[in-house]
């Protein structure tokens, strides 16, 4: 059952980003050129997908509930205070995301169809997340 | 459609719906025992769009043919969810979502960092 709803959100992830324009570099970067030709449409797609989670957070919320349907513990907020990885890992992020246009989830999307460009950036991907544990022992 | 994918993730599984969070513990190995669980959820990932493909037309990726700005993007990618624990899925829908100071924080950084870069890529250097 866990692999099945695995699969199912996995999907609906993919088909969702797809949808939304979010494998679409020219409107990544557009959204993020808010000192020319900005495309405002994405914070709506991002917008849309926080509504119905906040929704959820606040219904568990209200009920005390603190494990999932099929029984796993529900993730506790990390309270402690923005630290320098946080600031400094988010930042490097969305510089990259603004160089190429693609975050993590749409680049895997846009896999099957986003030809060797597409994979080089996921390879280049994997490259940066083996690499980051040793920077992020440097930062602390 | 993002969303509901992220609220079936954690009402049924009990898990945050992170893409970076996701593929990186599987890059660490610190998967455990959630690795098999995080795999079909990234079959899902790339496979239905791939199924979506043979019905509609799927709107082109548009990336850049340049490799230097293709591997530079990908690397910092990889390298800032991982430092930074988490990307636009994670920190941004299902971080801002609980009011997590840490998502809002690090929203507002990553954008802020992807704003000043397009502006300087685009319009003060003109490569992208």
């Amino acid at each position: 059952m866990r692999l099945l709803i695995a699969l199912l959100s996995g999907g609906l992830f993919g088909t969702g980003l797809v949808i939304a324009g979010m494998t679409d570099t020219n409107k990544v970067q557009g959204w993020l050129d808010i000192f020319g030709a900005w495309d405002p449409t994405l914070a709506f797609v991002l917008g849309g997908a926080m509504l119905p989670m906040a929704v959820l957070w606040q219904v568990l919320r209200m009920r005390k509930q603190s494990h999932a349907i099929l029984g796993d513990a529900i993730p506790q907020v990390n309270t402690s205070a923005p630290d320098k990885p946080l600031i400094i890992g988010a930042v490097l992020f969305g510089a990259g995301w603004g160089v190429a246009g693609l975050c993590p989830g749409p680049a895997l999307a846009s896999l099957s169809f986003g030809g060797m460009g597409g994979l080089y950036f996921l390879g280049a991907m994997l490259a940066g997340m083996v690499m980051a544990p040793s920077f992020k022992r440097m930062l602390s | 459609m993002i969303g509901l994918a992220a609220c079936i993730y954690l009402l049924f599984n009990g898990r945050i719906m992170g893409a970076s969070g996701i593929v990186g513990s599987l890059v660490d190995r610190t998967a455990g025992s959630g690795a098999v669980e995080r795999i079909i959820f990234l079959a899902g990932l790339v496979g239905a769009p791939l199924l979506m493909a043979f019905v509609v037309v799927v709107p082109p990726t548009n990336l850049t043919d340049n490799i230097l700005v293709i591997v530079a993007g990908g690397v910092l990618v990889g390298l800032g969810t991982r430092i930074g624990n988490g990307c636009t899925s994670g920190h941004g829908v299902c971080g801002i979502s609980r009011l997590s100071m840490r998502g809002l924080v690090a929203t507002l950084c990553y954008l802020g960092a992807g704003f000043i870069c397009v502006a300087l890529l685009r319009h003060v250097w003109g490569i992208i």
